[in-house]
């Protein structure tokens, strides 16, 4: 497997990148507070409106690092990369794939099945672990669910089919995640998911998550040659990054539920971190932030066998092998797209 | 009549050593543009810069040295660039010019011969653009400092031949050869992109989604 270079998130919104020789050097008022040589990054993520120079983006380019620039939020706003990667034979395939409706049903109903396989393990993990302590009688209805929900995508179904399972997998998932969030009570629920804004502690920290986890996701796909933007469960539409959205999926419980979860039931992370504007939206504090990308960076240096390979990784690179994979698969290569089933 | 490439189906000469190496490997980088710089790479580029300076011309002796000569052969369909070409003129014998090509390499002589085949698809290319007879190069290392003398015969041009002919073939169907895991493997840089043992669980996934569905049976 490739090698696991770093991604360097950027938070302090008074940073400017710049290039010297073949390093970058962040410099927040004039003042230089971080240097690395550039080829041992694979990324950079700024948060709010940072300044870089064209040279350090002209360097970036050249050596295959992508610089997205979010909002604070973690909207993306712009990527700067350098010239596709990959056959576009291969992107043709994932298009002609993706206009036909049975084809994206197949695809969308494998990451479908990662992703609810994977709520389902967390749920059974949290059971195993705090079983004794709180009532669980409710997650394990869903857990069961969950099961059935996998199973019942193991057959042919319609793309509305599969959205309806997940759709309805969702909901239940989040209807009995509020009882695996065991410290912070009164500052940590979750009555359901909402994004645009966040109107809760729970949903700010999870969207944050997600949108690092999307960044990866999208890179993963330009590295291995896919066109990020054009999904099989996610249609087209403009702007959006379908395919990246796609395999986020089976990701989202294993690599941010979990961490949410661990962080505040940790005490990692506190209510005092958060900010409830005006309009109801909530918005983390800087300093959770910095605890947020803490974790997350750690995370991805944490090692696990990939089911599918049966060989250790980094957990960082787990994107990148699910992109490998189903780019083989596309390609004709393999036979099935294996998603991302974690025990 | 020997076929003709037009200007836009030549394909990179310096794919050939990746081709002679692993045919997958050329296509990872030529086809999938897949390609990550490690550390070898970029040691290997920073001695091509000191060669690698097409206004610089010199002259020891009879000998005259070009550097980043151009090059492109229309029966190889192939394109590139030689690193040095040293042209000899003797006056004693009538203006007759002697070229002779050589090739910069990083480290040391190979066991295959993948550096000899690039030099020579070289000299092929400026016989056809001179119209000229060329019937050695060097291969200079620079690990060992010492230059190597490689005769043109007609073994290894047929070699080449074969191989540009076998490049345009693949690239035409724009597939990417399927990986053959053995022992070269190990020295290939492109090994972690490449997941060389994907070849074999290729037939796992079926089996592998069985056992997801089980799982999912047992409670
Ligand atoms: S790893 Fe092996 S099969 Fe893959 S490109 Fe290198 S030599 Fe070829």
């Amino acid at each position: 497997m490739r090698k696991m270079l770093n991604v360097l998130y950027i938070t302090n919104p008074e940073a400017y990148l710049a290039k010297d020789g073949e390093n970058l050097v962040v410099r927040v008022q004039d003042e230089e507070i971080f240097r690395t040589p550039i080829h041992y990054l694979e990324g950079i993520v700024t948060f709010g409106y940072m300044g870089a120079s064209p040279a350090l983006l002209g360097m970036c380019v050249e050596k295959g690092v992508t610089v997205s620039f979010l909002t604070a939020h973690g909207k993306h706003q712009a990527t700067v990369h350098g010239t596709p990667k990959g056959n576009v034979l291969l992107r043709r395939k994932q298009y002609r794939l993706a206009d036909s409706e049975s084809e994206s049903a197949k695809l969308a109903s494998m990451f479908i099945i990662g992703k609810i396989a994977n709520c389902r393990t967390v749920l059974r993990r949290f059971m195993s672990d705090y079983g004794d302590k709180v009532q669980i009688e409710e997650v394990d209805r869903v857990s069961k669910i969950m099961a059935r929900n996998v199973l019942r995508l193991g057959k042919e179904l319609l793309l509305d089919e599969v959205r309806g399972i997940e759709g309805e997998s969702a909901q239940m998932y989040f209807s009995v995640f509020d009882q695996l969030i065991i410290c912070h009570k009164d500052h940590f629920f979750m009555k359901g998911r909402n994004r645009r804004p966040p109107l809760d502690n729970m949903n700010a920290l999870l969207s944050f998550l997600y949108s690092l986890l999307l960044h990866e996701t999208r890179s993963a796909l330009e590295t291995v040659g896919l066109d990020p933007y054009v999904g099989f469960l996610h249609r087209d539409r403009p702007g959006r990054t379908g395919l990246a959205l796609d395999l986020m999926e089976e990701f989202r419980p294993y690599l941010v539920d979990r961490l949410a979860l661990s962080l505040i039931n940790r005490r990692q992370v506190t209510g005092d971190g958060f900010l409830k504007k005006e309009s109801g939206g909530v918005i983390m504090k800087e300093n959770v932030r910095k605890i947020v990308i803490e974790a997350w960076q750690k995370r991805k240096r944490e090692e696990i066998t990939h089911p599918f390979l049966e060989k250790k990784i980094y957990v960082g690179l787990l994107p990148y092998a699910q992109a490998l994979l189903l780019a083989r698969h596309l390609r004709g290569d393999l036979d099935r797209y294996p998603p991302f089933v974690w025990k | 009549m020997e076929k003709l490439y037009e200007e836009d189906d030549l394909l990179a000469l310096s794919g050939i050593q990746h081709f002679a190496f692993c045919e997958r490997q050329w296509g990872l980088i030529h086809v999938e543009s897949q390609w990550v710089e490690n550390v070898k790479t970029v040691e290997g580029k920073n001695m091509h810069k000191r060669v690698d300076d097409p206004y610089f011309t010199e002259t020891r002796g009879d000998v005259k040295i070009v550097r980043s000569v151009p090059l492109m052969s229309k029966t190889l369909g192939l394109y590139g660039v030689a690193d040095v070409i040293e042209i000899q003129q003797h006056d004693d014998n009538f203006g007759i010019v002697n070229y002779s090509i050589v090739e910069y390499k990083r480290g040391k002589p190979k066991a295959d011969d993948r550096d000899q085949v690039q030099l020579c698809a070289q000299a092929l290319c400026l016989e056809e653009m001179l119209a000229i007879t060329i019937n050695y190069g060097y291969l200079f290392y620079g690990e060992t400092k010492h230059r190597y003398r490689v005769e043109f015969n007609n073994c290894l041009r047929t070699r080449v031949q074969e191989l540009a002919q076998r490049m345009h073939l693949l690239f035409e169907k724009g597939q990417t050869p399927p990986a053959v895991y053995n022992k070269k493997c190990k020295n290939c840089s492109l090994f972690d992109i490449c997941v060389p043992e994907l070849s074999k669980v290729n037939k796992r996934t079926q089996k592998y989604l069985s056992r997801v569905f089980d799982d999912m049976r047992i409670e």
